[in-house]
């Protein structure tokens, strides 16, 4: 059976309304709060963790990256300064003094003691010529006469000038570092080269200078990050450096990286102006600063939290805050519906009323009329076709009497707007509610079998409204059978309190899908035709006389629904 | 006993003008009057045994004409006649002194079993 009671009276408009379209518009309506509320919320939250991320920056700079970046630039000065220094004083005696002078043993000698007195910082001097032999030379070892044509320094320096090696050891077995400086000249032949050494302890003893807390390190790397000068952690001189060099710099910069050996390190560094070596100085994070990441990283992950916390609850608030709405909308459109089908059957109540009462005088008239004419008949002697006559009266009085019915049954429809409690008898009712079917019954066929309790109590109840509910239970039976289908009322005592009635149909049956949501208002299958008010305004005036309806029903074999109703009502026995 | 006297009212003259014949074709003796003041006023001057009335009707209704008669005539008997579905009218003419309430159209066995009741009662 199609849980959808559809009287003449009941409104189609909702289904103008697909319940698709509905939910759709929640949805949106959803989203957009959400959004909407999630757009109010998590910015400024953001802002938040935005601001203390550069207040961390902030306070990062100021304590630590600072005085990194002073210190690496002071150092840097005085590296670049000092090996500006040499490799003028190089260049300077390169144009100072001839050849010949400086290919004097005794002469070099004296410049590379002047030299040394000047500046310090110089192993050797020699001079080499223009076919890569050494020429002269003052200084600790044996390299007189060594011949440097092959090695590529030397071609460079013919080239550009001036050139400043990686530190090495080569022939002197221990970390140098080599200036050389080509004297100026026309033609090959005549050019010179003045090579001098300098000692790479002048570097460390440079960076010892620069006063590190015994947990900083500090280094000098060549371009292809080789180590130029021991570090305490990372390797010897000529070892390569464990981690990527950074970038090339030319002004102090500071980086938070973990290095080689897993530390968590700042690493401030700076490449060194005409020198091709970059100078590191690398310090742990200090507790100040890990203070810090502790911070940054509660930040971070509370703020994460909150974040998921937020749209969790938004969403679930909103989700629930948009069932409420969708409950009360639901709910306001249950009431206007079932205000408007009463208002609607009220209107026809009143219309009917006024008919059966224009209709009453007349019929009064014919019935007195017809009467009288038939008494006429009975007092007169026999006359020719006195007896047909007599039928005819009959005839008309008959007709009478069925108007008469027609027109009780009209204002027993009024009637039944009022609320009004009475001894009834059910079996009376149903026969009532079957009068107004019977013509549809018969046309299509429907075999009714009456099973009615002879002895059934009289119950406290309303007759308007019981009409209404047998109506709509017995119309949604002759809407579930086919033509030549069958339907079974019975009714019976329940026992001493209830009375019971069952409308059981052999139509197409329901699921137990169907089944859960036949007394929700707005639900039909009817589409297109159905309010899905029926059943549901059964159900509630049901439930008002203090009843109760029980739905069985099996797919293809029919449903039955069972009405229980209680003897007495509630209000009459207060 | 006599003929018994009795009045018809209704404004529908040829609704009670039949009804008056077809009773006193039954031998009562019947009047019928198409207005509540008339009918009081005749009822007066030769009071009858019972009075049949229909309740709705322009003017002086029945219900009014039913409180005059049960003070001025407490032992004319009134039946009173209404639509179909007015048993409001029915019951509050029966709170007011009214015999019964019958419906139009109404059989007229059904009516002259009911008037002998009241003709018997009124005894």
């Amino acid at each position: 059976m199609p849980p959808e009671n559809e009287n003449e009276m009941a409104s189609p408009e909702l289904s103008e309304h697909p319940e698709n379209e509905t939910s759709r518009s929640y949805k949106l309506l959803r989203r957009r709060m959400i959004l909407l509320i999630l757009l109010a919320t998590l910015p400024p939250l953001a802002l938040m963790t935005v601001l203390n991320h550069y207040q961390y920056q902030k306070a990062l700079a100021s304590e630590v990256i600072q005085p990194i970046q002073s210190l690496i630039s002071k150092t840097k000065h005085s590296f670049e300064l000092f090996m500006t220094e040499r490799s003028s004083a190089v260049s300077f005696i390169a144009s100072a003094y001839t050849y010949d002078q400086l290919a004097d043993q005794d002469e070099l000698y004296r410049v590379f003691q002047v030299m040394q007195e000047e500046f310090g910082g110089f192993v050797d001097l020699g001079l080499i010529d223009a076919s890569g032999h050494q020429k002269t030379y003052a200084g600790p070892y044996d390299l007189l006469g060594k011949e440097y044509v092959d090695q590529p320094w030397f071609h460079e320096v013919l080239v550009r000038g001036t050139y400043i090696s990686d530190v090495f050891l080569g022939h002197r077995k221990f970390p140098h570092v080599v200036i050389a400086v080509k004297h100026h000249c026309q033609n090959r032949a005549d050019c010179w080269v003045l090579r001098a050494t300098i000692d790479t302890k002048v570097f460390e003893n440079m960076i010892a200078a620069m006063g590190l807390e015994p947990d900083g390190d500090a280094f000098i790397v060549n371009n292809e990050g080789v180590l130029q000068t021991s570090s305490k952690y990372y390797g010897r001189v000529l070892d390569p450096l464990p981690f990527p060099l950074p970038p090339p710099v030319y002004r102090p910069h500071v980086v938070e990286m973990s290095d080689s050996l897993g530390h968590e390190v700042l690493v401030g560094y700076t490449n060194l102006e005409g020198l091709p070596y970059t100078l590191m100085v690398v310090k742990p994070q200090a507790e100040v600063l890990k203070s810090w990441y502790t911070i940054k990283g509660e930040i971070i992950l509370i703020t994460l939290l909150s974040f998921g916390v937020i749209i969790l609850a938004v969403v679930r608030l909103t989700r629930q805050m948009m069932r409420h709405i969708e409950e009360s909308e639901n709910k306001r459109k249950m009431a206007y519906h079932q205000m408007e089908y009463t208002a609607k059957l009220a209107s026809i109540g009143r219309l009917a009323a006024g008919v059966a009462h224009e209709i009453n005088n007349p019929l009064a008239i014919i019935n007195e009329k017809a009467g009288l004419m038939k008494d006429l008949l009975e007092f007169t002697q026999d006359f020719p076709q006195k007896s047909r006559f007599l039928l005819l009266t009959d005839s008309i009085l008959n007709s009478v009497e069925r108007c008469r019915t027609i027109t009780h049954r009209l204002l027993g429809f009024a009637r039944r707007m009022d609320v009004n409690i009475v001894e009834l008898n059910i079996n009376e009712i149903i026969r009532e509610v079957l009068g107004f079917l019977e013509k549809e019954a018969f046309h299509r066929n429907i075999e009714i079998e009456l099973d009615l309790s002879q002895d059934l109590s009289e119950i406290a109840s309303d007759h308007g409204q019981l009409q209404q509910v047998f109506l709509n239970i017995i119309n949604n039976a002759f809407a579930a059978v086919d033509n030549g289908g069958h339907v079974h009322i019975s009714s019976w005592e329940m026992d001493p309190e209830f009375v019971a009635v069952s409308i059981q149909d052999n139509g197409q049956g329901m699921t137990e899908e169907t089944m859960r949501h036949i007394f929700e208002p707005f639900y039909t299958t009817k589409k297109g035709t159905g309010t899905g008010l029926g059943l549901s305004i059964t159900y509630g005036i049901v439930k008002k006389l203090g009843g109760r309806i029980d739905v069985k029903s099996k797919v293809g074999e029919g449903t039955t629904f069972t009405v229980h109703l209680p003897k007495k009502n509630k209000d009459m026995t207060e | 006993m006599g003929q018994w006297n009795v009045m018809l009212v209704d404004d529908e003259s040829d609704f009670v003008d039949t009804l008056a014949e077809r009773l006193r074709m039954r031998g009562f003796r019947a009047r019928a009057v198409t207005d509540g003041h008339e009918a009081l006023a005749l009822a007066e001057q030769d009071p009858p045994h019972l009075m049949i009335v229909d309740v709705m009707m322009p003017g002086l209704g029945g219900l009014e004409v039913l409180k005059r008669v049960k003070k001025t005539l407490p032992d004319t008997r009134v039946i009173l006649l209404t639509g179909v579905g007015s048993t409001k009218e029915g019951i509050e003419g029966m709170r007011l002194g009214a015999f019964d309430y019958l419906m139009k159209p109404v059989n007229i066995q059904v009516l002259i079993d009911k008037m002998h009741e009241a003709l018997v009662d009124g005894e």
